[in-house]
């Protein structure tokens, strides 16, 4: 029989090389589906790795790709702190998108160091007050989160998609179903010369440090983990649970939100359907990749978005389909669960 | 007659022989030594005490016996052949059945199910209920155990559930009977009732091992009892010639003194109940009318059957619900919103009942723990901001003046033990100087010297003039302590009780709802 035992303390060591070792895990796991397919894992990987860090072009566009996974991670990583099972980035990512394309358009001209700055919050808004809707649901009438952030993603999905075939359809983007796109002042700019690489890295990058701030500094981060940890205790200490869970859905939604901003008006430039391919739900293994750790989430969305990145140039070159990252990246996810019990917990036999 | 049961006359010849031997038991987990070389011999046709603390190792020993742990070393041996280590189903077999502190029935099934489930043969086409029916009559018969065979077990009292837990382990032919705790759920009335049919059961044979902390009932029930103190049989004797005070000097190591207040005279009333009804909401149980004044000094003790409305005072106390009528009074002032911060806000101290899932969050420091409930006041945080130094020196000399035992300020609180929890509460809550007292089963599942050490700061807080409300199942704590004695039972308070002027018993009967002639 096996049973597990809390540790006392884990050790140093342990808990930096847990991750590490679950992610070589992983790969070692992923690599019988390579075998299988006819291939050398070691070939595979290498050509995976090159294809993400290996030239300055894979290098950037891993950066460009981690942007938006760092910022639904973030929002993914604060809002399973406070057990709010928010599974909607997806549609707040949107939401996001929507509402900076909408005041973004030329709707409302600003100078650009207010136009940024602006759009971003207005993302932010959007994505924090949809994520609202479930939240007082929820709060009031105790409906499951899980259920309705979900199902909202898909309303979103066909509410933009009503509106790029009607209201907001560019008429300048010969029937392609696009809006138009955002003015000059409103586009993040790039920050490395000849990459795709734009402000919105440097947006989310100062959003990871600044949720560290907030839930390891700050009287809301203390509510927020206390709630999460334990909703009973907390409001018998005479914390306001619900009012905390509210605001961790602002934040939440809006770390979403604002990654929406950040793919419409840094990496396309105007709104389509295909903006993101998952960026939200992605947001969600980031999260659990770094223990809902926020500075984690930067390195954590990194891995994601390099074998991402990595899995395309592979496939071009080997006979290995890209749904391998998905794989390694869903297998990663478990391991890393797995190595984070076992950094809390040992295992005796008998 | 079937193999298990043993006629009253073999009981001479095999009186002095042990039917169950622990022989050298040891268990470490990790570096801490559950068992030391534990050995233990169960003679027949006696009550054995097993005493011990919280933690002392009395449990794990048991695990042992019943196959859910492997000794690292030693082994147990019933009836001369020794137990297969590590097998649950080898103590069953060999005819040793356990009374568990929690029961394991199912409410929704009769009594008869209840205790054929799992004597059942898995491939059988059909049950023979009345051949069980027939066979579970005999036997509460025999031992005087009166239960209705085909009652649900959802209807009956804590008391009769306990009875089925017995037959459960007669029916399957158990001859050795292990009773953890026993009596941590009855009332004074039904703990007489156990013991008597203790005595019957080994009068009729059987050998039984009785786990308790508590002294009294030790003394009044046991043959002989054997001392365990961490890990180790400090004490082993008949429980003719032995006292209360060695008794509870060996357990814990060093004497032990009860707790004595000094006598005040109860100030003004701090908090009031005036005519206050709660309506039942499934979790807590409904108050119909209830009349209360908490004065200064003055420690109330409230008594009942757990599940009569005790919980649902605290809930009221601790801001958790509202009254649907009447009105609770603060200083003399209705009170007209209900939250915990508001009660905090306004001195009330609360203990709550479940330390470690309400009290503290587990996996937050100790030092996060002890600022929960002033959280956003000064010098704690600052603009949102938490002041580190603050709270860690806070934590610092809080952890010092409570005798937190704990690696420090930044450990997990999960990884403490419940005393050191409770000791934790404590000091969060008596750190603010609260008006008002509520301690909420505060000495419950707590070992002799974390309990002495609970007893001593709530008498403390009476001296400093707070108003306490003492909610326990102990009765022996209740007549300690309180000045004044009430007791709930369906929901409605008795009139206050002298603790000096009435007995046990008395408080007993009025807890199960018979009135008393003062």
């Amino acid at each position: 029989m096996i049973r597990l035992e809390p540790r006392e303390n884990a050790p140093v060591w342990l808990t930096l090389s847990a991750p590490l070792s679950a992610i070589i895990a992983a790969f070692i796991i992923c690599s019988t589906l390579i075998l299988w397919a006819g291939e050398s894992p070691l070939q595979a990987y290498a050509l995976l790795f090159k294809g993400a860090a290996g030239s300055r072009f894979a290098l950037t566009e891993t950066l460009t790709r981690a942007t938006p996974l760092i910022l639904t991670g973030l929002a993914a990583a604060i809002a399973f702190k406070a057990k709010l099972w928010n599974i909607g980035g997806e549609g707040q990512f949107y939401a996001g998108a929507l509402m900076a394309t909408w005041v973004g358009t030329g709707a409302i001209t600003l100078p650009t160091y207010v136009m940024i700055p602006f759009l971003i919050v207005m993302g932010a808004l959007a994505g924090g007050l949809l994520l609202l809707i479930p939240t007082v649901l929820k709060n009031r009438l105790k409906v499951d989160e899980v259920v309705t952030t979900l199902l909202l993603n898909f309303i979103m999905l066909l509410f933009v998609n009503y509106l790029l075939e009607g209201p907001m359809k560019d008429p300048m983007s010969m029937g392609w179903p696009q809006a138009a796109s955002i003015i000059d002042e409103g586009v993040l700019p790039s920050i490395m010369a000849k990459s795709r690489v734009h402000l919105g890295l440097v947006v989310a990058l100062v959003a990871a440090v600044l949720a560290w701030v907030i839930m390891r500094f700050t009287v809301w981060g203390y509510e927020i983990r206390a709630v999460g940890y334990n909703a009973a205790a907390a409001a018998f200490a005479g914390l306001n649970v619900n009012r905390t869970i509210l605001l961790t859905a602002l934040l939440s939604g809006g770390l979403a939100g604002i990654a929406g901003v950040s793919e419409v008006a840094g990496t396309k430039g105007y709104l389509t359907l295909d903006l993101s391919p998952g960026f939200g739900y992605a947001g969600i293994a980031v999260a659990m990749l770094a223990a809902l750790h926020p500075l984690a989430v930067i390195l954590s969305a990194l891995f994601l978005s390099g074998i991402f990145v990595g899995a395309d140039s592979m496939s071009r070159a080997l006979n290995v389909p890209t749904y391998i990252s998905d794989v390694i990246v869903a297998t990663s996810v478990l391991a890393v669960l797995v190595s984070l019990m076992l950094t809390r917990y040992r295992l005796r036999w008998g | 007659m079937p193999p298990g049961i043993v006629v009253a006359g073999d009981l001479g010849k095999s009186k002095m022989t042990a039917i169950l031997k622990l022989v050298n038991i040891s268990k470490r987990f990790g570096s801490l030594i559950a068992n030391d070389a534990i050995s233990l011999d169960l003679n027949a046709g006696e009550i054995l005490a097993l005493l011990g603390e919280n933690g002392a190792g009395k449990t794990t020993l048991m695990n042992i016996l019943f196959g859910h742990y492997t000794a690292d070393e030693g082994h147990v041996e019933a009836f001369g052949k020794q137990l297969a280590p590590g097998q649950p189903d080898a103590a069953l077999e060999a005819g040793i059945g356990m009374v568990h502190q929690h029961f394991s029935l199912a409410d929704n099934l009769s009594v008869t199910d209840n205790i054929m489930l799992g004597t059942e043969p898995l491939w059988s086409w059909k049950q023979n209920t009345t051949a069980a029916r027939l066979r579970i009559n005999q036997l509460s018969k025999d031992f005087g155990l009166t239960v209705d065979p085909n009652a649900l077990i959802g209807t009956l009292s804590v008391g009769e559930r306990q009875r089925v837990e017995i037959l459960k382990a007669l029916y399957r032919d158990a001859r050795i009977l292990i009773l953890d705790e026993p009596t941590a759920v009855l009332t004074p009335q039904e703990s007489d009732d156990l013991f008597e049919t203790l005595r019957s059961l080994v009068n009729k044979g059987m050998s039984i091992i009785f786990i308790s902390h508590k002294l009294n009932e030790i003394l009044s029930v046991s043959d002989r009892v054997m001392v365990i103190r961490r890990g180790k049989v400090v004490a082993e004797q008949p429980i003719k010639g032995a006292d209360r005070a060695s008794l509870a000097e060996a357990m814990v190591g060093r004497t032990v003194h009860d707790p004595k207040g000094e006598v005040l005279t109860s100030g003004e009333t701090v908090f009031a109940l005036d005519d206050v009804s709660v309506a039942s909401d499934g979790n807590l149980a409904p108050l119909s009318n209830l009349t209360l004044a908490i004065k200064q000094h003055e420690i109330i003790g409230l008594a009942g059957v757990s599940g009569n409305g005790q919980q649902t005072v605290a809930a009221l106390m601790s801001g958790i619900i509202r009254p649907s009528a009447g009105s609770l009074r603060l200083f003399g002032k209705d009170q007209s919103t209900f939250n915990p911060a508001i009660m905090i806000e306004n001195g009330i101290g609360r203990i709550p009942e479940d330390r470690n899932s309400v009290g503290v969050i587990g996996e937050m420091t100790v030092r996060e723990n002890l600022i929960s409930e002033k959280l956003r006041r000064p010098p704690f945080s600052k603009a949102g901001f938490l002041n580190a130094k603050a709270i860690d020196e806070h934590a610092a000399t809080q952890i010092k003046a409570f005798d937190v035992r704990c690696q420090g300020t930044q450990e997990e609180t999960r990884l403490l033990s419940g005393g050191n929890v409770q000791k934790l509460i404590l000091a969060r809550v008596l750190d603010a100087n609260p008006a008002v007292l509520l301690a909420n089963q505060p000495s419950r599942g707590l070992d002799v010297g974390a309990v002495a050490y609970v007893h001593e700061k709530i008498l403390e807080a009476r001296t400093r003039g707070a108003g306490v409300l003492l909610i326990s199942e102990d009765l022996e704590e209740l007549m300690a302590l309180s000045d004044r004695i009430v007791v709930i039972y369906h929901g409605r308070l008795s009139q206050p009780l002298n603790p000096k002027s009435v007995t046990a018993r008395d408080i007993g009967l009025m807890m199960s709802g018979q009135s008393v002639a003062a």
